[in-house]
């Protein structure tokens, strides 16, 4: 199907909602662009299906605005918004057909037989369902359920699909292929989709953009790299992918080529460490350090030239887990502290993994792939 | 192999499982049955009971006019009191389905059953009769300066009828409403559609078990009603049970009462099979779309 579609941007401001004292959702402000995959990312419970749901009018805010394409949509019922739903659950009709499921919203407008026969056929062919369209959603396998609600959301010509966590019920392997599918079928109609979930990975890897959510606040919007490369909060740290945080205070600052060479005390590291950033931090302030465990290098013996730049430390591999294409370790320094370090295996191992359980190591990483988070002053 | 000797094992397990409620039926619904039929075609005895002739008399007699009449009102008053009936219980049992104080609603619905139901219609009397509640209110509030005809008529009949029998409408509409699962309304809404359209095109077809529960519950008993009729009813009210009752115990023509009991089973089995049937061929044209359905649904 060449078709398509125009998408509108979503203009989400000062949206609150509680229940009682809770707050499902506190102040969100989020700027949705035309045509954009966006991802409301966040922990279970912190509020983004409360959010999907304002925007598709079965809920609405104590107060803020939402806009679709500029102009307010609060006011409208939900089946006036240009906004259609591919629900966690499918909420297919089961007493209808895969078929009728697909023909539903077109048999409520009216439209023409010939026509709707065309378009019900259109829309299964483009989510490769053509062969089962006689069938009852009783009889289908959950990625097949999941194509149907597919269908039936974009029947209608949405300018922005809306999509709760689409894929929760799916095995591991399903999953990964029907995100792919969801991304081509994106691109091909070219309208915005929401897409909630609570799983990093997904959000990460498909998303244009990303709101990342906790306890009914917005904490960061970015890019999939941004928030994973500059998280904004420990919390962004911690939620997307697998980190090394610890708290630490400013010693010095100076500038160093087009940044700053940090040195900060980590009284977790029992030591100083340096990393470099764009911010000429005041000496003495309470910031978060973060290192991704990929960036660490690790070695079983001591590294012969160890530049200016380079943090090193030594400690014994307390827990070493091999999965295939890299190992993870844990690695327990000489003060106690664990860090995590991931080593990819890129070259055949004959013998496997050269690092065992127990042995001594060095754990280096270079000042440019520490990140620091600030943090607010206490 | 292996899944065909369980299946053969399953199946005998059936029948053990089943044998009281199939001796059950047997005598308390079987005998009585044939007994009632064999009845039917035998001679009228003079003081009651049978004598041991076959005939089809009692048949003939039923072909009278007035006993046509009866049949007929019968079954007017049955199906008019089933679609107001079900009509009121549909929302009552959304509202409890929907409602935080299920518990609370289900006891309101049940409690009128610890009164006996004579009682509750004899209350029925107090309230409509000439000199009862709802006359003497509108009088005392000067709406009306004479009593209204409320009581011995067929309105009496069906309202109090409906009341009867709309704990047994609400008791299993509830219970498939309170299955139903609400987000396919939202869903139905977010694909265009209105209030009314997301009950009438997704609600009701999904809760048609309900419904079919629910009609049967209230038309069969309904059907075969005769106090009702003999205590709030006039002239005009008498039903198929009055006439049973009446060839019993006034009569004493044992032989056309079985004939008249025969008739109301008949009417409940067709009912019910009819029922069944237009679900089943509801469930085969959703499984074949393109396939056009017998538009008798099954009856013949
Ligand atoms: N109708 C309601 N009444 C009371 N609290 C509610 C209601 N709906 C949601 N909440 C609460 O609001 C919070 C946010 O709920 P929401 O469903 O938006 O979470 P979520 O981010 O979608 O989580 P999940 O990933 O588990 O689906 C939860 O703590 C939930 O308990
Ligand atoms: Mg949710």
């Amino acid at each position: 199907m060449g078709k398509r579609l125009k998408g509108f941007d979503v203009t989400v401001k000062d949206v609150s909602r509680a229940y009682g004292s809770f707050k499902a959702l506190d102040d969100v402000s989020i700027e949705i662009r035309k045509g954009e995959f966006f991802s409301l990312l966040g922990p279970s419970g912190c509020g983004k299906t409360t959010l999907l749901r304002i925007i598709a009018g079965f809920d609405s805010p104590d107060n803020g605005v939402v806009l679709l394409d500029g102009k307010d949509i609060l006011p409208l019922p939900p089946d006036k918004r240009q906004v259609n739903t591919v629900f966690q659950s499918y909420a297919l009709f089961p007493h209808l057909s895969v078929y009728e499921n697909v023909a539903f919203p077109l048999r409520l407008r009216k439209v023409p037989a010939a026509k709707l026969d065309a378009k019900v056929r259109d829309y299964l062919h483009l989510v490769q369902l053509d062969n089962h369209m006689d069938k009852k959603p009783s009889m289908l396998s959950g990625g097949q359920k999941q194509r149907v609600a597919i269908a039936r959301a974009l029947i209608n010509e949405p300018s922005v699909l809306l999509l709760d966590e689409p894929l929760s019920a799916l095995d591991a392997k399903l999953r990964q292929n029907l995100l792919v599918e969801l991304d081509h079928l994106h691109d091909q109609i070219g309208i915005t989709f929401i897409y909630v979930t609570h799983d990093q990975s997904e959000a990460l890897s498909v998303s244009d953009r990303i709101a990342v959510m906790n306890q009914g606040k917005v904490l960061q919007i970015g890019t999939p790299y941004e928030i994973y490369e500059s998280p904004a909060t420990d919390f962004v740290a911690r939620f997307i992918g697998e980190t090394n945080l610890f708290p630490a205070v400013v010693k010095q600052c100076v500038p160093y080529e087009d940044y700053y060479m940090t040195t900060l005390d980590i009284p977790a590291l029992g030591t100083e460490i340096k990393v470099t950033d764009y911010d000429n931090l005041a000496v003495g302030q309470h910031v978060s350090f973060t290192v991704r465990p990929e960036k660490l290098k690790i070695t079983g013996h001591q590294p012969t030239r160890v530049g200016k730049d380079i943090n090193l430390f030594r400690g014994i591999v307390e827990e070493p887990i091999y999965s295939g294409f890299q190992s993870k370790y844990y690695v327990s320094l000489e003060n106690g502290t664990v860090i995590k370090v991931i080593q990819q295996h890129a070259n055949y191992m004959d013998e496997g993994p050269d690092i065992d359980w127990k042995d001594q190591v060095f754990v280096s990483w270079s000042a440019e792939d520490g990140y620091i988070v600030e943090v607010v002053d206490s | 192999m292996n899944s065909h000797i369980q299946e053969k094992r399953g199946r005998r397990l059936g029948i053990t499982y089943s044998a009281p409620m199939g001796l059950w039926l047997t005598f308390f619904f079987l005998v009585p049955l044939c007994i009632i039929i064999l009845y039917s075609f035998l001679k009228k005895g003079l003081y009651g009971g049978v004598e041991w002739e076959f005939t089809l008399t009692a048949y003939r007699q039923m072909l009278n006019p007035n006993f046509m009449r009866v049949f007929l009102r019968t079954l007017w008053v049955a199906a008019l009191s089933t679609v107001i009936t079900i009509t009121l219980a549909l929302p009552c049992g959304y509202a409890m389905a929907r409602s935080r104080h299920q518990v609370m609603w289900l006891a309101l619905v049940i409690i009128p059953f610890w009164t006996n139901s004579l009682i509750r219609i004899y209350a029925w009397i107090a309230i409509l009769s000439s000199e009862g509640f709802v006359n003497e209110a509108l009088k005392a509030l000067g709406v009306i300066g004479e009593s209204l005809p409320l009581i011995y008529n067929q309105g009496a009949v069906i309202t109090v009828l409906i009341y009867m029998y709309i704990p047994f409408a609400i008791l299993p509409l509830f219970t498939t409403i309170d299955k139903f699962d609400f987000q396919l309304l939202e869903a139905a809404r977010d694909l265009g559609a209105s209030k009314p359209e997301s009950i009438f095109k997704v609600m009701i077809p999904n809760i048609r078990s309900g419904i079919i529960t629910a009609v049967i519950f209230t038309f069969i008993p309904i059907f075969g009603a005769y106090t009702v009729p003999l205590l709030v009813g006039g002239k005009d009210s008498y039903m198929i049970g009055n006439i049973i009752v009446d060839q019993v115990t006034k009569t004493r023509n044992w032989p056309l009462a079985s004939a008249f009991s025969l008739v109301i089973t008949v009417v409940s089995t067709i009912g019910v099979i009819w029922m069944m049937t237009s679900t089943a061929s509801e469930r085969a044209r959703l499984k074949a779309p393109a396939q056009v359905v017998d538009a008798n649904g099954g009856i013949t």
